[in-house]
């Protein structure tokens, strides 16, 4: 009779290949992670801070959102209240250029380094693009250096060129799911073009920004595998949300992530992606509440978007600053890489 | 112009508020949603999320921002 294998601790594993060795986790290890029992969280978040600390620093990169074009998009992604293709109580607005302005003002203020500039479109149109240089133009005028940050749909090469002459920085484009699971979320476009404008806006060198959102129906294997699928891009970001159902949309009716299972995919997500910026992004107020923000900050997370989203609240900026400054994180100073 | 009126409409859903509990209506409110109905009229209102604020907009009864 032989003796049963020994089991293998994946946090182990991971102290060696991820901490020491600034590997991440493979697909079977991160699905280990996502399965630790709720007494391991500590640990697996101690273990994310130590791996965060040692391969991106104890800064924190602070950003602030703010929708252009709000609503009337033509695609049907299922979380999303700004679909056209949904009875949701959103309806389209345009924000007109000074208006734009103080927002970017008001990111700023908050010692923000990044200000993302968002539009509810399937990509966009000379209308659209034109209002963002207008824009940009004005925030610049305004006497505000901040970066400058844009994230506008499905991109052609033209237009991915036309962002890098305006000084747009880095590109949000989110895979949102698991390649797996994206034809249960959207059935508009695919997944495959979604990458497609990733490589363009890689290649053109503006900064990569791409994450998802975390709640839509997903299994723990196709987390695990999304967490891998977006290490394979190497992208500069990862923002994280945790799905808000809204009214009107698909997932109106889907729970909130659990708290320790959102501090597991925090975990996680850092092992799998140790030298990438882990953002904060939105539904961590409803998942995880104050006290798990904390804990995801002290569990590998280095950015963070404070005041509010695109269409929904977030916590007031200042408890974020006052929670980064209690948790002696400095925040990154403009003009400095991560 | 300001957004006037008795509140007879929930800001969140935009059904009547007599008879029905809107306490889940009022979290939400409270947390992660600006009003998206005008309590006066429950027409949807156009509302403007910033990073600092939010603005609704009725088109009947005038706009409201998170500064009040």
């Amino acid at each position: 009779m032989t003796a049963a294998p020994e089991q293998v601790d994946v946090l182990g594993v991971a102290r060696e290949q991820v901490l020491e060795g600034g590997v991440g986790l493979s697909e079977e290890q991160v699905l280990d992670v996502l399965r630790l029992p709720d007494d391991r969280i500590p640990e697996l978040l101690e273990l994310a801070h130590q791996v965060r600390m040692r391969w991106c620093g104890p800064e924190v990169e602070v950003e602030g959102i703010v929708s252009l074009k709000t609503g009337g998009c033509p695609e049907d992604c299922h979380f999303c209240s700004q679909s056209g293709q949904f009875p949701s109580p959103v309806r389209s607005a345009w924000l007109d250029i000074p208006g734009l302005v103080r927002a970017a003002r008001q990111t700023a203020d908050t010692g923000a380094t990044e200000f993302c500039i968002v539009a509810a479109v399937r990509g966009p149109d000379k209308r659209l693009l034109s209002q963002v240089r207008d824009g940009i133009k004005a925030i610049r005028d305004d006497g505000n250096d901040i970066q400058i940050a844009c994230s506008l749909g499905m991109l052609t090469q033209e237009q991915v060129d036309e962002l890098v002459a305006m000084g747009v920085h880095r590109y949000n484009h989110n895979l949102e799911t698991a390649r797996s699971h994206f034809p249960n979320v959207v059935t508009t476009h695919s997944w495959e073009e979604r990458w497609e404008t990733l490589r363009m806006v890689r290649a053109a060198g503006m900064e990569v920004c791409c994450g998802g959102i975390i709640g839509m129906g997903e299994t723990l294997a196709q987390r695990a595998e999304f967490a891998v699928q977006l290490a394979s891009l190497e992208p500069d970001e990862v923002p994280l949300n945790f799905l808000i159902p809204n009214p009107g949309t698909p997932y109106e009716d889907y729970p909130v992530v659990e708290g320790p299972d959102a501090l597991r995919v925090v975990g996680a997500f850092r092992l799998a992606l140790p030298r990438t910026i882990l953002r904060f992004a939105g539904g961590r107020e409803v998942t995880l509440g104050d006290l798990g923000a904390k804990q995801g900050m002290l569990g590998g997370v280095n950015a963070i978007i404070v005041g509010n989203y695109l269409t929904n609240l977030g916590r007031p900026a200042q408890d974020d600053l006052d929670m980064l400054r209690d948790l002696s994180m400095p925040i990154k100073e403009l003009g400095k890489a991560l | 112009m300001t957004a006037t009126g008795q509140a007879v409409y929930c800001g969140y859903c935009g059904q009547g508020l007599d008879g029905s509990d809107h306490a889940a209506c009022a979290r939400r409110l409270g947390v992660v949603d600006p009003p998206r109905f005008c309590a006066a009229c429950a027409r949807r209102m156009v509302v403007q999320v910033t990073p600092a604020g939010w603005t609704a907009t009725c088109s009947r009864h005038g706009a409201l921002d998170s500064a009040r």
